[in-house]
């Protein structure tokens, strides 16, 4: 595995431009409304995107993800509001006036050209002379190392190498703003893996800024500086990949990003960062961090992560959130082993141990009385 | 391969007699010595002759050729713009009553549709010639077009186009540069079809062809009502030999490119 490297270099002074207030966005997005008819796509969108970002969009299908970014490209207009790209309103210019590329999820490699001439096809049409075509073509495809299928047409290749012709071609033409739509859908899992660090790589070595479109949280988390999570046209959270997972700031962030238990409840406390989630009659609060603008006295509900929770056979009595139940079901991951656990008011939680010893050892088995518990700090309170 | 039964090589056998016994007697009489047309009286290739002589079959064969290339590429350009709009334009307001009057010539009378054009021409004081032929042969044909490209166009990735915009196309340059040469084998297709309804009508041709222009069907239906002519036999026989080499060329080609694909394909996987 490799880290991104601005974690290694820079850990002084990480990549963050949109913790600086006076950093210029490449693109502003400024209470933007699309509507179809009478259905509302893109909901009053406030955004703001920095240069070399690479920013993902995300959110299941039909969020608006698509459409958000196809505005970007010029293929959809705004019915109210404005988008500005490096400081130009967006409004009326068409995708072949603007300096941002697109690479679509079909690829939309062009069949009839050669892989060498669907690089060269934007260039053609951009002023540079002649003469530097083909050193650029060139120098695209040594970036996504295809030098060899210079000639190929696109149905000579494979889903991979279409791929990163489809990347090539995009970038070919250096624009400013780079948009991804579900880049790596088509490809399996595997594959997908290694693309993405070579994306990471292609952003890093370019200094193109990148938005990407994914339904793939997994995908999202791994590629991107900041994630944008939508639902019905709507932001729900940007912030970057850690901030979404540790401090989502509502139940539909946490449940959409990766697993999560949730314990629904009463907010009795909320001070500062620490607050309290009364659950049940006669048992003891939950303690956890406080969300995002939570008030005492409201209805509220406990998230935490499975990784978070661990199991004993005995009380842990040393710890103050500590819940009793019973054993339900037990998947065995290979690397770790999830225990479904059932809880006295009837909810389920999950809890997530990594296979450090062999199988054969576990002491915990289907139908034992076992507690769970976490630390104040590992899960968070949410107002619901 | 498993040996065929006696009942499928029979049913091959009547089914294929059924089909070319009359062409082939029609072939074998072109080369009649005798003008009798049933009556064998020896091997000759007179009437191939004869007929390279005849004005009138050789004018009538020169406008048809002509109507059909003219007719066919004007049905062409109308029908692929006609297409187009069909896919590309979405929900409009009468968009089924307008694809539903581009197919309809399809299932109309021939007679219908030549009488109706014919009253056109006399109302609009059009004499009757190549010109008021071409015409008719264009707007009956242009409908075949759309629906052979708009079956191509429906399964064209829009995306295709958005990515040449994208790359700085302005609209024209982008349907010039990748969708008309995507959609190139329909757009021919699509005129050879058109081409092959205008050589083979009869009827539309009949009511708008005037005195000054008469096209081949007319010409081979008008003699054969006076009696049939060794002549014809022959001419028949050479378009008979067009229409053949024509299927041949074109399945030969087309098998060509199905084993181009496959080879690609393999060059894929590696």
């Amino acid at each position: 595995m490799r880290i991104r490297q601005d974690f290694i270099m820079n850990t002084d002074a990480p990549f963050a431009p949109w913790e600086d207030e006076t950093a210029t966005p490449l693109i502003k997005f400024s209470n933007v409304t699309k509507q179809y008819g009478t259905f509302t796509a893109i909901d009053d969108v406030d955004l703001k995107i920095y240069p070399k970002e690479f920013f993902a969009l995300l959110g299941p299908s039909g969020c608006g993800k698509t459409t958000l970014m196809r505005m970007l490209g010029g293929f959809e207009t705004v019915t109210e509001g404005s988008i500005t790209i490096d400081g130009v309103d967006m409004d009326g210019i068409p995708p072949n006036k603007r300096v941002v590329n697109m690479m679509f999820q079909s690829y939309a490699l062009f069949p009839h050209l050669t892989v060498a001439e669907n690089l060269a096809f934007g260039l053609k049409r951009s002023d540079m002379p002649k003469s530097e075509i083909d050193g650029r073509v060139e120098e695209m495809l040594r970036l996504v190392q295809l030098k060899k299928f210079a000639s190929r047409k696109p149905h000579q290749m494979s889903g991979g190498q279409r791929q990163r012709v489809a990347l090539a071609r995009a970038l070919a033409k250096a624009p400013k703003l780079l948009l991804l739509d579900e880049p790596l859908g088509a490809l399996d899992k595997k594959l997908r893996r290694e693309t993405q660090f070579e994306l990471m790589d292609i952003q890093e070595k370019t200094g193109t800024t990148f938005v990407i479109v994914t339904h793939d949280q997994e995908e999202a988390m791994t590629v991107a500086s900041r994630i944008a999570v939508m639902d019905h046209g709507k932001l729900k959270q940007i912030d970057t990949p850690d901030r979404i997972y540790e401090a989502p700031n509502s139940l539909y962030v946490a449940d959409f990003i990766g697993d999560v238990n949730i314990i629904e409840g009463q907010v009795t406390k909320s001070e500062g960062e620490a607050a309290e989630l009364s659950w049940g009659e006669g048992k003891p609060a939950i303690r956890g961090m406080a969300g995002e603008s939570l008030t005492a006295a409201t209805s509220g509900a406990f998230a935490v992560r499975p990784e978070k929770v661990a199991i004993f056979s005995d009380e842990p009595m040393d710890r103050h959130n500590r819940v009793n139940g019973t054993v339900e079901d037990i998947a065995y991951l290979g690397n770790m082993s999830t225990y479904y656990v059932r809880l006295e008011n009837g909810s389920l939680i999950k809890s997530q141990v990594a296979n450090n010893r062999r199988i054969a050892r576990r002491a915990i088995t289907w139908g034992d009385s076992v507690w769970l518990s976490w630390t104040d700090t590992a899960g968070i309170v949410l107002a619901s | 391969m498993r040996k065929p039964s006696w009942f499928n090589v029979v049913s091959l056998t009547l089914g294929f007699a059924f089909l070319y016994i009359p062409m082939i007697i029609l072939v074998i009489y072109s080369f009649n010595e005798s003008k009798l047309v049933a009556v064998w009286g020896g091997f000759s290739t007179k009437w191939y002759g004869e007929l390279m002589q005849n004005e009138a079959f050789l004018d009538a064969a020169w406008v048809t050729l002509k109507v059909g290339v003219i007719s066919s590429t004007i049905a062409t350009v109308l029908g692929t713009m006609a297409a187009f709009v069909l896919v590309r334009a979405g929900r409009f307001r009468g968009r089924t009553l307008f694809s539903g009057m581009i197919y309809a010539p399809l299932v109309m009378p021939e007679v219908i549709t030549g009488l109706s054009l014919l009253l056109l021409f006399i109302a609009v004081g059009m004499d009757r010639g190549v010109a008021t032929i071409v015409l008719a042969h264009a707007t009956f044909s242009m409908c075949y077009v759309s629906v052979v490209v708009s079956s191509r166009m429906a399964s064209f990735d829009e995306s295709l186009e958005e990515a040449a915009l994208d790359l700085g196309c302005t609209p024209w340059d982008a349907f010039k540069s990748v969708t008309l040469p995507i959609i190139a084998p329909a757009v021919a297709s699509g005129w050879l079809l058109a081409f092959t309804l205008s050589l083979d009508d009869l009827v539309i041709a009949s009511f708008t062809a005037g005195p000054s222009a008469t096209t081949l069907p007319i010409k081979i239906y008008s003699s054969v009502r006076l009696g049939v002519s060794p002549e014809i036999n022959a001419l028949s026989t050479l378009i008979i030999g067009l229409v053949t080499i024509g299927v041949l060329v074109a399945s030969i080609t087309s098998k060509r490119a199905i084993q181009k694909q496959k080879r690609d394909e393999l060059l894929a996987v590696h």
